[in-house]
């Protein structure tokens, strides 16, 4: 079972992208260009999910543990610094340029499409030249390993 | 008026609700917050007894246009954008989420969903940003 639920988290995720619409990348650049209409369907989209996984981070927090046994790895960085404001505006930008986040543009891969391929990975050798910059500087590298997704 | 081409209500919420499900499976079975960005930025490089599930997750990300092409009628995307904007912008999405430590799924669903500021920072954030990179590139260029 627990070989196999990694996957079919990752199938579940993929299944409720496919559906929702956020696998379009016309669609997504329609909510980021304004449109009313798919502002109010990624509300739906998000809304849906928090709710769930809001239960979900309450049930979990309470038992302290996962099901499996093991810690839960809860990020634990709660400044909102310079880091996360210059890599989220750096995202946004990206996510404008093409209308791919990271989880819908690999599940396009998976539809064997080439664009969304080169795309991937791009965003592979981002985070590898993220990953070598990081490990130059005086930061611990503690400090970055949090899994905040 | 309601505009039902782009207001699709039902797949929306159902896509959601899914979305939600994989998030409190990972997090209550595994004990860990899901995060397409995460996922992949932990096999970059990938470290010593943490890979596998990563590696697992997105193998089911990238199985799931199959199995949505048999359970409801799913469409492949049309991608638009030409080989230059696919780079450059993948490797800011890469760079930006590692750099944030998170994206749409890690801050925007499992972070506003454990009522983080800092995620809810982040998502104001990226969503401004991509707002004003979509008005820049239809009206200035």
């Amino acid at each position: 079972m627990n070989r196999i639920s990694p996957f079919l988290v990752g199938l579940v995720f993929g299944l409720g992208l496919c559906l929702s619409g956020m696998t379009e990348p016309t669609k997504v650049l329609g909510f980021l260009g304004g449109g009313r209409a798919m502002k109010q369907t990624i509300a739906f989209v998000m809304g849906g999910a928090v709710v769930v996984a809001f239960v979900a981070f309450r049930i979990a927090i309470r038992r302290g543990s996962s099901l499996s046994g093991g810690h839960l790895h809860l990020p634990v960085a709660q400044a909102i610094d310079a880091r996360l404001v210059a890599g989220s505006l750096i995202f946004g930008v990206g996510w404008g340029l093409v209308g791919l986040c990271p989880g819908p543009a690999i599940v396009d891969v998976g539809y064997l499409d080439g664009h969304a391929a080169l795309f991937v990975l791009s965003m592979a050798v981002g985070m590898g030249l993220y990953g070598t910059l990081a490990a130059v500087p005086a930061k611990p590298a503690g400090e970055l390993a949090i899994d905040d997704g | 008026m309601i505009d039902w081409i782009h207001f699709t209500p039902g797949s929306a919420l159902a896509g959601g609700l899914l979305i939600g499900l994989a998030a409190a499976w990972l997090i209550l079975q595994h004990g860990h917050v899901l995060g397409a960005s995460g996922l992949l930025g932990g096999l970059v490089p990938p470290r010593e007894g943490d890979w596998p599930w990563r590696a697992e997750a997105i193998l089911g990300l990238i199985a799931a246009p199959l199995v949505a092409r048999f359970l409801f009628n799913a469409h492949p995307p049309t991608i638009a954008a030409g080989w230059a904007m696919l780079v450059v912008g993948g490797l800011l999405v890469g760079f930006g989420t590692r750099l944030a430590n998170g994206c749409t799924s890690g801050h925007g669903v499992c972070g506003l969903a454990r009522i983080s500021p800092r995620s809810f920072a982040a998502t104001v954030i990226f969503m401004a940003a991509g707002f004003l990179t979509v008005f820049l590139l239809r009206h200035i260029l």
